[in-house]
């Protein structure tokens, strides 16, 4: 089977501008595969634009490759190529002079479609960008910010182009008017199954909306990954700023897991006597041990109470053992659990692995160490300071 | 106003005629030929300016010197009147023309390149529209100057309402310069009028 190339294809890409010795972007290599959400995020100048608009040909290639579909943009007929992307930019990007019907239909106007055909399409991409049909008619200036650019959107899918290109689209729109063109698109991109390329500084935006992120600084691609992976594993301390503390801590705290915070149980055998078992609750502070056989699959729990209860009448742990229901394993994320760990009346859980074998517990107390992580980072410069000052 | 008009009455329209004869042609050509230059010199700001900067200079030789000075190239009569005026009708419509083009919003500009029109598509669905207005005006301004100025055509024997204004002074008959200016007057309220109608007739809505 031949393998399907990606939409978008960057090879060793390097942009200089003419009568600029630094290079605005250098050596960047990535795909973006069909139906991505690729979102190129980086601080201003950091040659975003520069590289999308490589891929229209809106920027010529210095050195390297941008390859669509398989082929060198070179290879493409200028016009052709720019006919099949859609392209969307922050501001202005409607023509002013053209009302909306001529703005949506502009492109397969110039691919020449037949009239009915271009005022059905009109009236179906104005239902999409959810307008009123009634605006066809209208100009540009008769529309909100948040309207124009809902135009602008659905016009980039006028000719059924499979690739889009936005450049910071809502980046002048107030964050409500904002968050509902963002719903827009992505609803759209879900639905048609649209390779976008979408710049943005706003890493809030980066993660709501791509599937891939392509983080730039200097005109140097830094790290390539899905929101996840960016999240919780940056590349190096630029890509941690640009996540930002809050989100980076939230993060961490989103995927600790079982096994990052068990500590080890408290355990006897099934056959040991209540006489061991009294020796080991009095010896490591404890009133309940976790009950497990031979090859330490977890069995149940014994309480103090119950010995105390029972002790003289029956002499083995398996005579007072109560079951355990409720277990988790070290591989599930800690913040599904928590309100499960917190709500069960003892004060540990017991983690078991996919034989239920027994392998730790997490208590109450690491819980609490993880929250206190997440409020006031690892640090604790607060108390260390009082505590100078108080020495 | 009764008298002279019985009078002059038949030459008053042949002169009328031939005021709006030059005048026409003149600034036709300074159209054809200003606006595509502006187009062309888009490309090239730095020439641009010197090119602005050279039909300016035009427009400062006082307009009987420049009628003089064709005398030796094109000799008497309409075709040196016509060049004279073309190249005074020049400055404003090209100097508006630019001005136009070059305060066409780029974003507009990129976006439409952007979704894929060819250069000529740019200018003509694009450019053009959107600096209508402003070329519209130049070529309003430069409509009244060459009708004015025609009226100096007469001295290169181009004819035109001149002829009666240039009698008349030479006579010192006051009813033959008034009889000449007036109709210039209204031609060039006229022409304003009419191409203030197109203007609009011209300029997209929406802007
Ligand atoms: N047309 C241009 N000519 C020269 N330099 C440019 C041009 N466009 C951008 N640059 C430079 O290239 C670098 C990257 O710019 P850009 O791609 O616009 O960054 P971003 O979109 O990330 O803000 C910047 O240093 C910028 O100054
Ligand atoms: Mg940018």
């Amino acid at each position: 089977m031949v393998e399907e190339s990606p939409m978008v294809e960057f090879k060793d890409v390097t942009k200089i501008y003419s009568k600029s010795k630094q290079p605005a972007v250098e050596h960047i290599s990535f795909k973006i595969n069909k139906g991505e959400f690729c979102c190129l995020i980086g601080t201003s100048g950091s040659g975003k634009t520069t590289l999308m608009r490589m891929i229209n040909r809106m920027n010529s290639v210095t050195k390297g490759q941008v390859l669509v579909n398989g082929k060198d943009v070179k290879k493409f007929n200028l016009v052709n190529l720019r006919r099949k992307i859609g392209y969307v930019i922050q501001n202005n990007g409607l023509m002013p002079h053209m009302t909306i019907r001529e703005n949506i239909v502009l492109v397969p106007k110039l691919l020449k479609w037949p009239k009915e055909k271009l005022n059905e399409e009109a009236e179906r991409l104005i239902k999409m960008a959810e307008l009123p049909e009634s605006y066809l008619d209208r100009y540009p200036a008769e529309l909100s910010g948040g309207q124009q650019q809902r135009i602008g959107v659905v016009r980039a899918l006028a000719a059924d182009q499979n690739l889009i290109l936005m450049d910071e689209p809502f980046g002048a729109l107030d964050p409500i008017t904002r968050e509902s063109l963002q719903n827009l698109v992505q609803n759209l991109q879900m639905q048609l199954g649209k390779t976008i390329v979408f710049v943005t500084h706003d890493m809030d935006e980066a993660l709501k909306l791509a599937t891939k992120i392509v983080v730039l600084h200097d005109g140097k691609l830094i790290q390539v990954g899905s929101p996840e992976e960016i999240l919780h594993h940056p590349a190096n301390k630029f890509v941690e700023s640009l996540i930002g503390e809050e989100r980076l801590s939230e993060a961490k705290y989103e995927t600790v897991k079982v096994k990052n915070v068990m500590t080890a149980p408290v355990k006897i055998n099934l056959g040991a006597s209540l006489n061991d078992a009294l020796a080991m609750m009095k010896e490591r502070h404890v009133d309940t041990l976790l009950v497990i056989d031979d090859d330490n699959h977890l069995k149940g729990y014994i309480s103090i109470a119950d010995l105390q209860r029972k002790y003289p009448h029956v002499s083995s742990v398996s005579d007072i053992m109560l079951p355990i229901n409720a277990t988790v394993g070290p591989e599930e994320y800690l913040r599904d659990n928590f309100s499960r760990i917190l709500s069960r009346n003892g004060q540990y859980i017991p983690v078991v692995d996919a034989e239920r074998k027994l392998i730790g517990v997490v208590t109450r107390a690491s819980l609490v160490n993880v929250v206190y992580e997440k409020i006031w980072g690892e640090k604790k410069p607060a108390t260390e300071e009082l505590e100078k000052k108080a020495n | 106003m009764s008298a002279f008009i019985a009078q002059h009455g038949s030459e008053l329209l042949e002169k009328t005629w031939q005021q709006i004869y030059i005048s026409a042609i003149s600034l036709f050509l300074g159209i054809i030929v200003a606006v595509p230059i502006s187009v062309i010199l888009l490309k090239f700001p730095k020439t641009a300016k010197d090119v602005i900067a050279l039909a300016s200079m035009l427009q400062t030789i006082p307009a009987l010197a420049l009628l003089a000075m064709m005398i030796p190239f094109f000799g008497v009569g309409r075709v040196p009147a016509i060049i004279a005026l073309f190249l005074y009708s020049l400055m404003p419509i090209m100097r508006n023309t630019y001005v136009g083009l070059t305060d066409v919003n780029p974003d507009t500009i990129d976006s439409a390149r952007g979704l894929g029109m060819t250069k000529m598509q740019l200018i003509l669905k694009v450019d053009i529209p959107l600096a209508m207005p402003v070329i519209m005006s130049g070529i309003r301004l430069s409509a009244i100057y060459v009708i004015a100025w025609a009226t100096l055509a007469s001295y290169i024997g181009a004819g035109g309402l001149g002829d009666f204004i240039f009698n008349g002074l030479s006579l010192y008959q006051p009813d033959l310069i008034f009889g000449g200016t007036i109709p210039v007057i209204i031609l060039a309220l006229l022409a304003d009028y009419l191409l203030g109608q197109l203007e609009k007739k011209l300029s997209p809505k929406g802007i």
